[in-house]
């Protein structure tokens, strides 16, 4: 292993197990004597109700003594059945079900679903509407990240930046309650635009948590990246090659970390990303410590581009954030009372929903988990005959196994809760 | 935006009638390809120098409403490398067993996608390394949720699946692999083996 940016060098003292006093340096595994036990292995059920799935996860383990020998993940707690549901609904219907699917970054999923329905039917939506996608997508990698980085540091044991972080998270929460009306089911995007633009004054608000939320990461990485316990725990823990996590269809900050250089809204452009500054943080080597470098690191990328994506709204002032489609976006109520065609269409949106034609088109955006991907196809009715949902943490969770086996029980924790899952959208 | 993939005609040069047909959809290259080959041809995708497919993207399948058209099993291949993609799709009778060769030997990430699929479709995997159902528990015995013969609510009524629920035994939460893997199957009682060993839910029907 290379030479860290950030080396830690520390033995606390403690006592062995006859009470004499030992150096006990943190992070070094004890390899060698994994049959002190004369082979007898213990089954500890972990989960599905524990605090540190984060979720209804359930971890059946297999222990040697205190070392990890098999670990089989057990998911499905939560099925709702979504993608079963979706094919019994309009398109513009999916989209408050998939507020439901990850529901830590609702935003991103309603503009990955617009997107994919738009693809499907040859959609480009105006400038004002991807400058807004791109606000939500990031202000929902911001609040993921929030969320998994509180609460990692709760399972690790520092209780005060969890704090410090969900009150970030309301700031974004208060922002989304008032573009859209609710805080986490926002059901933001429609096919073709957006439910609702941006209230008056609601600029202000973004442009005052970019300028103000640097400083509190900066606080968390205090706190954080030279911590000798956050390093201790995280440093060489959960380790996945680059080419492991290829292999193993990891994406998202996970792939980086482990030293992929592979990001989507780099790679695969979409909403015109090509366009912003940012740049993409890699790790070198895809443990614990280095997930949650990228993903602090992605914190204040995301500032970034929403400090970019705020200037171009000035500039795009009273643009139309709907495409000008009468197939997809309802005609101004004015017209549809007074003008006979706009009234048809009015009438078969409203009856019989967005009707693409006969297709299929896969539609993969960067979540803040990695890569979500939604698989429509069409037979040419207005409800889809197959809606797959390509859920980035079921694959990043499905590695757990991997990295788990020979780790140490204390370290199963910390692993699962670097691979960032949520439950709903793993078991959809 | 509807030129086919490159991958197309090497992929014809190389498997020849293995190839049944290829579309272009929403800019999307898809490739047909004859399911009893589809393992070789994706590991040729893979490992060929000029393809690179190594990320396998997701794993599916689609059942069509016309119950006539074959279910399809879909594979969404990525190269990192070149940044294309590829969709390659195998059709499965349906008046046949769904079978076709697993992928987990080729991407490890296959394992999870497949036993979504098995579970949800009933498409078996030959080679799987463990199929097992996954969103649904291990003695669901109402058939495959995503066919289209299977209605939205479940066949059973909801009275009936809330009795069913309240009926089962937690105390037989354990696979039987699971209490294996803990060598203590064998100190178990023989009664309670013996309830074990046949499923303490039973199938329902």
């Amino acid at each position: 292993m290379t030479t860290r940016t950030v080396e830690y060098d520390l033995a606390t003292g403690g006592l062995d197990a006859r009470g004499r006093d030992v150096r006990v340096p943190l992070g070094v595994r004890q390899r060698g004597d994994e049959d002190a036990l004369g082979g007898e292995h213990m089954l500890i059920n972990l989960g599905p109700q524990h605090p540190a799935t984060h979720g209804v996860l359930r971890l059946v383990l297999e222990l040697e003594g205190e070392t990890v020998r098999r670990c089989i993940p057990h998911v499905g707690y939560l099925h709702s059945g979504f993608e079963k549901l979706g094919e019994y609904r309009h398109y513009n219907q999916i989209i408050p079900l998939t507020d439901r699917t990850d529901y830590l970054s609702p935003m991103a999923n309603n503009v990955c679903l617009a997107m994919a329905a738009e693809k499907l039917m040859g959609i480009d939506v105006p400038e004002r509407c991807e400058v807004l996608r791109v606000i939500a997508c990031e202000m929902s990698r911001i609040i993921s990240h929030l969320v998994w980085l509180g609460t990692t540091g709760i399972d690790i044991g520092a209780y005060t930046p969890f704090l410090w972080l969900f009150q970030q998270r309301e700031r974004i929460y208060d922002l989304q309650e008032s573009w859209t009306g609710a805080r986490m089911t926002t059901s933001l995007t429609r096919v073709g635009g957006l439910m609702a633009d941006i209230p008056d004054g609601w600029e202000d608000g973004l442009g005052d948590f970019c300028r103000t939320f640097p400083k509190v990461l900066h606080e968390v990485d205090t706190m954080f990246t030279r911590n000798a316990i956050w390093c201790g725990r995280n440093q060489g823990v959960g380790t996945i090659s680059g080419a492991d996590a290829i292999n193993h269809s990891l994406s998202g900050p996970m792939l980086r970390a482990s030293g992929v250089d592979y990001d989507v809204r780099k790679d695969r452009p979409y909403l015109g990303y090509e366009t912003y500054e940012f740049d993409v943080p890699v790790g070198e080597h895809g443990d614990n410590y280095d997930r949650y470098l990228v993903r602090l690191e992605e914190m204040f990328q995301s500032t970034r581009i929403l400090e970019q994506a705020l200037g171009r709204l000035g500039r795009l002032k009273g643009a139309p954030i709907n495409v000008d489609d009468p197939r997809v976006i309802l005609p101004p109520k004015s017209r549809a009372m007074s003008d006979m065609e706009s009234m048809i269409h009015h009438f078969k949106q409203v009856m019989e929903g967005v009707r693409p034609p006969v297709g299929e088109a896969y539609m993969g955006i960067e979540n803040p988990k990695g890569e979500l991907g939604y698989y429509l196809v069409s037979d040419g009715t207005a409800k889809p005959v197959r809606w797959r949902i390509r859920p980035p943490s079921f694959l990043n969770l499905s590695a757990l196994p991997h990295m788990c086996e020979g780790a140490l029980l204390s370290d199963v924790i910390a692993i699962n809760a670097s691979v960032d899952i949520v439950m709903g959208e793993i078991d959809r | 935006m509807s030129v086919p993939s490159s991958s197309v005609a090497a992929l014809r040069e190389r498997f020849g009638d293995a190839i049944l047909l290829h579309a272009v959809l929403s800019g999307d290259t898809i490739v047909y390809v004859r399911a009893d080959r589809a393992h070789e041809i994706l590991a040729w995708l893979r490992d060929e120098p000029g393809q690179g497919f190594n990320y396998l993207t997701d794993v599916t399948a689609v059942e069509y409403r016309d119950a006539e058209r074959p279910i399809e099993v879909v594979w969404q291949l990525r190269s990192l490398e070149r940044k294309a993609d590829l969709r390659v799709k195998a059709e499965l009778d349906k008046a046949a067993p769904l079978e076709v060769d697993t992928v987990c030997d080729l991407w490890k990430g296959a394992n999870w996608l497949e036993r979504e699929v098995f579970d949800m479709f009933g498409v078996q995997f030959r080679g799987h390394p463990d199929l097992r159902r996954i969103l649904m528990w291990e003695t669901y015995s109402e058939g495959y949720p995503l066919r289209k013969d299977f209605p939205l609510r479940g066949h059973l009524s909801r009275a009936e699946q809330t009795r069913q629920a309240l009926a089962a035994n937690p105390e037989a939460h354990y696979s039987l692999e699971e209490l294996s893997i803990a060598e203590a199957f064998h100190e178990l009682p023989d009664d309670v083996r013996e309830r074990l060993r046949h499923g303490e839910r039973g199938k329902v029907r």
